[in-house]
């Protein structure tokens, strides 16, 4: 009991920490730009697919330093030269442009790389166990994983709040206009936190590729579970996200790792239903089937019941 | 400088004349009239490897058999039209429209049970309303059971071995090691993984009941991120093997997981091997993931079936012959057409059945009437680098054929009771 426990814990870490990589991004530009990034998840994917091209030249460790950066600059250009123009069209232009995006990449990297799973690897010196625990390993590269989420928030959060760029930034987000008035170039804040927020996408995807597969369909997976989180913390608060993430990264593993169900319910209510009952599928349901639809229950839970999300300030 | 001209009158009577020279030609007027062959299956999406790949060697078997060879039926080309239906069940009603709009009678799919099923009711219901206008239904990789059993239709005919076919062969080859004593069954949550945890669970309490099997899971299909949460519970049950009908972003995200875990333990699958997958698995996992399958891997039998892998791979080096059933198919389907001299679903079923035809393995596929499923040896291969002449993904590594069953050993019986139209 205790391996599973512990091993459904350091699983959850991973994918909740991963998770958040990919929704501070997001909940960052939704909280300046009033802009829900449909395509986010897609510049994830472009992330994986640059640091695998890049890693078959000049190794992983040039991957993951460059693949998150032509990411971001990549983001950055879509800020300047599509949303900014959009962005005056209202928020439905918004929204429709990325909505657009996410397809278009998805079928850009089906174009230029194919459909194939890539034969993307963990680097040779992170491929050993970190530790091994009742006969299971625990992969450094997991490790590694976490560190780089753990540092990213750290990062992220001393930024925001004690940086001069940061206060500069949080000020743009509640009054644009006086920031301007006082000189700086909120356009251009704009630009470096869409290009910020894309390039921590790519970081994720770059870091994620090697262990969950590089596939066109990847952006689609994560895709609808990073707004999940994002609505869950708050819209764009940065601590609501993580705790979101942490929060389903940690169900669904949970989840898998027990064994209950409907079955174990019935037997405890005493009620028993034959085998050849209409609804015998609903009866027999277990927690690990349903696992991957538990975030999304959560999600309706707290629309219910704290509209504005764990963390999150704005009412509506 | 003078352009010499042509006038509008001669210009007209040299089209005519080039006209009436084409028409001359031998097989030109039929030229014009090709078989057209409808072909649904994902193209975009989460499984699009799969169904690109099933398409491009489809089009290749069309060209290399028979349009390079001057046509079939007398000189018609055959013509692929491709239709994504991103393999969801609703997209596939969609274009199943469009293939009747088109006027396309023949429809080649394999991936997802659930969308062959979907379509073998559409088409059953069509083809009962609107006689003479009948389509027909090829399958070439849908293994769920019921489709040549239960459900089975007079306008159906499968060309891979089903997966109760291919759980016999998995099971006997299971129950002859004697190191494995628990199993572990994960797969995906619709028909076919249900069939396969259902079924080897029947089959293993037959052949070796002392095997435990200590854990039968159910993912959602395409939507799990991270199989480590998965293989963690497999690690901690003690299982010795794990067996699973995975298949795409979800059989190489599964195997590894379990690779990656330190897990040493043989994983028996369906469709761990080529677009990507086997690359991916590399060098780790050699030895480690077992294959069941129709038609022999390496080394191959024959040298009809090495020069055509040699050929596709010359025109698309990237891509393999993954599924040779696919060939088997189009070329059984044509041999029928010749043999009927027709293109009508109807004619072609009938010649279709019982049909007994000799493929580029050197084997013969029997096509039962019965059920309408085709009937070859079946095997069982290893993913490894050695004895692999013909390599999948570029990669070094490959299937290796180390168990076969011959076609005799494979048949089961149906519970089909097929209704036959009448004409």
């Amino acid at each position: 009991m205790l391996e599973v426990l512990t091993f459904a814990t350091l699983n959850g870490l991973v994918t909740g920490l991963l998770l958040f990589m990919l929704a501070s991004g997001l909940t960052l530009i939704f909280s300046m730009m009033g802009v829900l990034n449909f395509a986010h998840a897609s510049f994830y994917m472009l992330g994986a697919y640059f640091a695998y091209s890049i890693s078959l030249q000049f190794g992983y460790w040039t991957g993951l330093v460059f693949a998150p950066l032509i990411v971001g600059v990549l983001g950055a250009l879509v800020e300047r030269y599509g949303l900014r123009k959009v962005h005056q069209s209202g928020h439905v232009a918004e929204l429709v442009f990325t909505f657009g995006l996410a397809f278009l990449i998805e079928e850009a990297v089906q174009f230029s790389w194919g459909t194939d799973t890539k034969n993307y690897q963990t680097p040779e010196s992170l491929n050993f166990p970190l530790f091994t625990l009742f006969g299971q390993e625990f992969s450094a590269y997991r490790g590694f994983m976490i560190a780089i989420a753990i540092a990213i928030f750290i990062g992220l959060y001393y930024m925001l709040t004690r940086s001069r760029i940061g206060i500069i930034i949080q000020a743009a987000i509640t009054h644009p206009n006086t920031v301007a008035n006082l000189g700086h170039n909120v356009p251009l804040i704009f630009m470096g936190v869409f290009g910020v927020g894309t390039a921590l996408a790519g970081l994720a995807g770059v870091i994620a590729g090697p262990v969950l597969t590089t596939f066109p369909g990847m952006a689609l997976v994560l895709g609808s579970i990073v707004f999940v989180i994002v609505v869950i913390g708050g819209l764009g608060s940065l601590a609501g996200a993580f705790i979101a993430s942490l929060l389903i990264g940690l169900l669904q593993s949970f989840a898998i790792a027990s064994d209950l169900g409907m079955p174990d319910l019935l037997n405890l209510l005493g009620v028993e239903f034959a085998r050849d009952h209409p609804l015998n599928d609903l009866w027999t349901l277990t927690l690990p089937q349903v696992g991957p639809v538990l975030p999304f229950l959560l999600l309706v839970l707290v629309l219910i019941f704290r509209p504005a999300g764990l963390m999150g300030k704005r009412e509506s | 400088m003078k352009v010499p001209m042509i006038k509008a009158q001669n210009m007209l009577l040299l089209q005519r004349l080039l006209l009436t020279l084409l028409l001359l030609l031998p097989g030109f007027s039929q030229a014009q009239d090709p078989v057209r062959i409808a072909f649904i299956d994902p193209l975009s999406g989460a499984f699009a490897s799969i169904g690109s790949n099933g398409l491009r060697q489809l089009e290749f078997a069309a060209d290399y058999y028979f349009n390079s060879r001057g046509g079939i039926l007398g000189g018609r080309p055959i013509e692929i039209v491709a239709l994504d239906n991103q393999q969801s069940p609703t997209e596939t009603q969609l274009q199943f429209r469009r293939v009747l709009s088109e006027g396309i009678d023949i429809i080649f799919q394999g991936n997802s049970s659930a969308v062959a099923n979907t379509l073998n009711d559409a088409i059953t219901r069509h083809n009962r309303r609107n006689p003479g206008a009948e389509v027909l239904q090829i399958n070439y990789s849908a293994v769920d059971p019921v489709l040549t059993n239960d459900n089975c239709s007079f306008w159906h005919f499968r060309f891979d071995a089903h997966a109760i076919m291919k759980l016999h062969v998995l099971t006997d080859y299971i129950a002859e090691n004697q190191d494995i004593k628990s199993l572990y069954i994960i797969g995906q949550d619709y028909s076919f993984g249900h069939v396969v945890a259902d079924t080897t669970t029947e089959l293993l309490q037959q052949k070796r009941p002392d095997i435990e099997i200590v854990g039968s899971e159910f993912h959602p299909i395409g939507q799990v991120k991270d199989f480590t949460p998965y293989v963690t519970k497999i690690g901690s049950s003690g299982a010795d093997a794990v067996l699973t009908g995975n298949f795409g972003a979800d059989m190489v995200s599964l195997a590894r997981s379990i690779i990656d875990s330190g897990l040493d333990m043989p994983i028996y699958t369906f469709y761990a091997a080529y677009d990507g997958i086997t690359a991916t698995l590399g060098e780790d996992a050699k030895g480690q993931v077992y294959l069941v399958h129709n038609e022999i891997s390496n080394p191959l039998p024959t040298e009809e079936r090495k020069e055509f892998t040699r050929a596709f791979k010359q025109a698309h080096p990237q891509s393999d012959v993954t599924q040779p059933r696919i060939i088997n198919a189009l070329r059984m389907v044509v041999a029928a057409m010749e043999e009927a001299q027709s293109t009508d679903p109807y004619d072609i079923a009938l010649a279709l059945e019982d049909m007994r035809f000799t493929n580029f393995s050197g084997e013969e596929i029997w096509m039962r009437a019965d059920d309408h499923q085709a009937f070859q040896s079946l095997h069982i291969s290893v993913h490894t680098d050695e004895g692999v002449e013909f390599d999948a993904d570029n990669s070094g590594y490959g299937l290796y054929s180390i168990h076969h069953v011959p076609t005799e050993e494979t048949i089961i019986e149906t519970s089909c009771q097929m209704r036959r139209p009448r004409r």
